[in-house]
């Protein structure tokens, strides 16, 4: 059953570039919530710097949103003049930020995702979105990178940040299957070669990260399809809260320049 | 008078003679205590003002009101975190950690730009800071390139370079909501109002009334003087307001041919020593965010700490 | 309340091929590794370099503005080591 507002006339492409937007524009969101609120002064930076990545893939994958539905909407538009229902990220980007040791734990795991994702999307049939993704799988390479040391260290540092990480992962488990649940649309554009089958990357993804939480003692179980809606405008009390703070501008005074 | 050793009259005048010759006083050379004190006081507040700053322009990341927007403020604000971080690093070679600083700041020792200590209530406040404060910054930065304490010399050619974007953007902001709709005209008349004299207070008392101002001109650590530097900043704005269309914010801001100078109204020094000692609309605010995020890291930091020390163990023990 | 500090980490950069690297600043790491994350998001977004060196503070040897004059100043009278000490020939060139 198909639950999206309007979904059936917006083109399977249409649909997947604007999710991967809104994926982006959502994590970019709650990642900027840190900014002046980190552990301290280096690692404010160097979380501004992933979330200004993810500000950058969000206008790349908006604009070509725009482009491909071909009503002169714009980048802006498509972020700021759509509700709840009609966002369509995975759901896992769009939970609270938590603390620092959850947002860590959302940010390996979503690495370690887009890590196997972005490098298959670079050989997209569709050559802007090969060129976006060759760009991004550049950033999320040095996210990973930073994300493990991370996790580690919280992993096996102190007892309580150890707990707090077991915490973290429990919270996120659920949300997880939803990044390898595969949209039948979107299986047609995997036949076209335009799109990645996501279902075939979790067990890569299962190994690695058991593997890796595993070498300090932490289990992880399968990616289990627990709470899924996301792509199908389906999602949790969090977003509307984000949204009418991200949109509260451009909704307050309907159609002005900023 | 404190009377000197012999050893350390001979620092001192090599000290002086540094001084006049124009030459950079570096990390581990001798200074007279006071010269380090004050150059602690000066850059640590420098440092807190850059971090504190975070938060008033933070306070719109969220709700900025275009992607690009938001990412021009994001990466804007993180630029100040790393001017922070740059100054934070210069002061440290004077002998300070700092956690002393941070101690210092927290517990109201330590001072910083009293302008922080206004809230932003609007969007229009996101271009009035932009512009006016980071313009007067700039306009204080610049000659503090030639001070004489070599790190912190250093530190602000980069923070000066980096700054350039700053006050653009803010102007930028500004140029679109002054050319908008009246209801945006009137957001950025507003805001630039309500910034324009805390702007002005950005410099300091008058010469006549600074506490550390001409001890600090004698030692190079300041280059001009607390007036002049407003006044410059006076002169090269007041043409920017006419640009926008704006109504000046000191109906007294008149062109005085004959000082070449641009006269204006007297800053209200009530308020300014009364936001310095900590009354301002946002003071208690500021300091407790800040303290709010320092103690939640407290047990992130302690994590590092502690991984760190586990991994020494490990390496010690296999060597044994 | 004061906390003890993560290590203090001098940054380097190499601003372009060809180039030293040179001394920009310090920041607080737990790691090598660590510190030269940091050092990549906080000295160089604006692309200010192509490679960086980080090294502890306390693993940094320097020479002691106390001894200045026994360690830097005899190296002033050697005339001899620089070019401009000799004397040619004006129609000697190419030298």
């Amino acid at each position: 059953m198909n639950n999206t507002i309007k979904s059936n006339e917006q083109s399977p492409l249409y649909r997947f570039v604007l999710g991967l937007a809104d994926d982006s524009v959502v994590l970019s969101h709650r990642l900027s919530e840190w900014c002046s609120n980190a552990p301290y002064l280096e690692e404010d930076i160097a979380l501004s710097n992933i979330a200004l990545d993810y500000v950058g893939r969000a206008r790349m994958f908006y604009q070509y949103a725009a482009e491909v539905e071909g009503k002169g909407r714009s980048e802006d538009d498509l972020a700021y003049l759509r509700s709840e229902r009609e966002f369509t990220n995975l759901l896992i980007h769009e939970l609270p930020k938590g603390d620092f040791g959850f947002t860590m734990v959302r940010q390996f795991l979503l690495d370690a995702f887009y890590n196997l994702y972005l490098t298959q999307l670079v050989d997209s049939k569709d050559e802007t979105i090969a060129a976006i993704a060759a760009k991004a799988i550049k950033e999320t390479r040095y996210h990973l990178k930073r994300s493990e040391p991370w996790i580690r260290q919280l992993s096996e540092g102190t007892e309580e940040s150890r707990s707090r990480i077991v915490r973290a992962l429990e919270e996120l488990k659920d949300f997880v299957g939803e990044m390898f649940l595969m949209e039948e649309w979107e299986t047609s554009l995997v036949e076209q070669g335009i799109a990645i089958d996501r279902a075939a990357l979790q067990p890569d993804w299962d190994r690695y990260i058991q593997g890796f939480l595993g070498e300090s003692g932490i289990e992880f179980g399968d990616a289990q399809l627990q709470i899924r809606g996301g792509r199908n405008g389906i999602h949790t009390e969090h977003l509307g809260h984000m949204l009418s703070e991200m949109q509260y501008l451009q909704r307050t005074h309907p159609g002005m320049e900023w | 008078m404190q009377t000197l050793d012999k050893d350390e009259a001979v620092e001192q005048a090599t000290f002086d003679q540094r001084i006049s010759d124009e030459q950079k006083i570096e990390p581990t050379d001798w200074m007279p205590d006071d010269y380090r004190k004050n150059l602690i006081r000066q850059m640590s507040q420098h440092a807190h003002s850059e971090v504190i700053g975070m938060q008033p322009e933070g306070n719109w990341i969220t709700r900025a009101p275009t992607l690009r927007r938001k990412a021009v403020l994001l990466s804007k604000v993180q630029d100040e975190a790393g001017h922070g971080l740059y100054l934070y690093s210069a002061t440290e070679s004077l002998g300070i950690t700092r956690s002393q600083m941070i101690d210092a700041l927290q517990s109201g020792k330590a001072k910083y730009a009293s302008i922080f200590n206004y809230p932003t209530l609007t969007w229009a406040d996101i271009g009035a800071i932009g512009w006016l404060v980071d313009g007067a910054a700039i306009v204080n930065q610049i000659t503090l390139q030639r001070t004489s304490y070599g790190p912190y010399a250093r530190a602000m050619v980069r923070i000066c370079k980096e700054e350039s974007f700053h006050q653009r953007q803010g102007y930028e902001i500004m140029t679109v909501l002054a050319h908008g709709t009246q209801v945006q005209k009137q957001m950025a008349q507003d805001a630039m109002n309500r910034n324009w004299w805390p702007s002005l207070m950005m410099f300091g008392p008058h010469d006549s009334e600074s506490a550390h101002s001409s001890r600090s001109m004698g030692w190079k650590i300041k280059r001009m003087s607390n007036d002049d530097l407003r006044q410059k900043f006076i002169d090269q704005t007041v043409p920017q307001i006419e640009a926008l269309g704006l109504d000046m914010p000191d109906p007294l801001i008149k062109w005085n041919e004959e000082r070449g100078h641009y006269d204006s109204g007297e800053i209200n020094w009530e308020e300014f020593y009364q936001v310095i000692n900590g009354a301002g609309p946002c003071n208690y605010q500021r300091i407790k965010h800040h303290k709010a995020a320092h103690s939640e890291g407290e047990w992130v930091r302690e994590a590092v700490r502690s991984y760190r020390q586990k991994q020494q163990d490990k390496k010690t023990e296999n060597a044994a | 309340m004061s906390q003890e500090q993560l290590a203090v980490y001098e940054v380097f950069i190499r601003s372009n091929r060809g180039l030293d690297h040179k001394h920009v600043g310090s920041l607080h790491a737990e790691s090598p590794e660590h510190a030269l994350m940091y050092a990549r998001d906080c000295y160089i977004r604006r692309s200010e370099g192509v490679s960086i060196w980080v090294v502890e503070s306390t693993n940094i040897t320097a020479s002691q503005e106390d001894d200045i004059e026994s360690f830097v100043d005899p190296m002033d009278d050697k005339p001899y080591r620089h070019a401009t000490h000799y004397v040619l020939p004006d129609n000697v060139t190419g030298m």
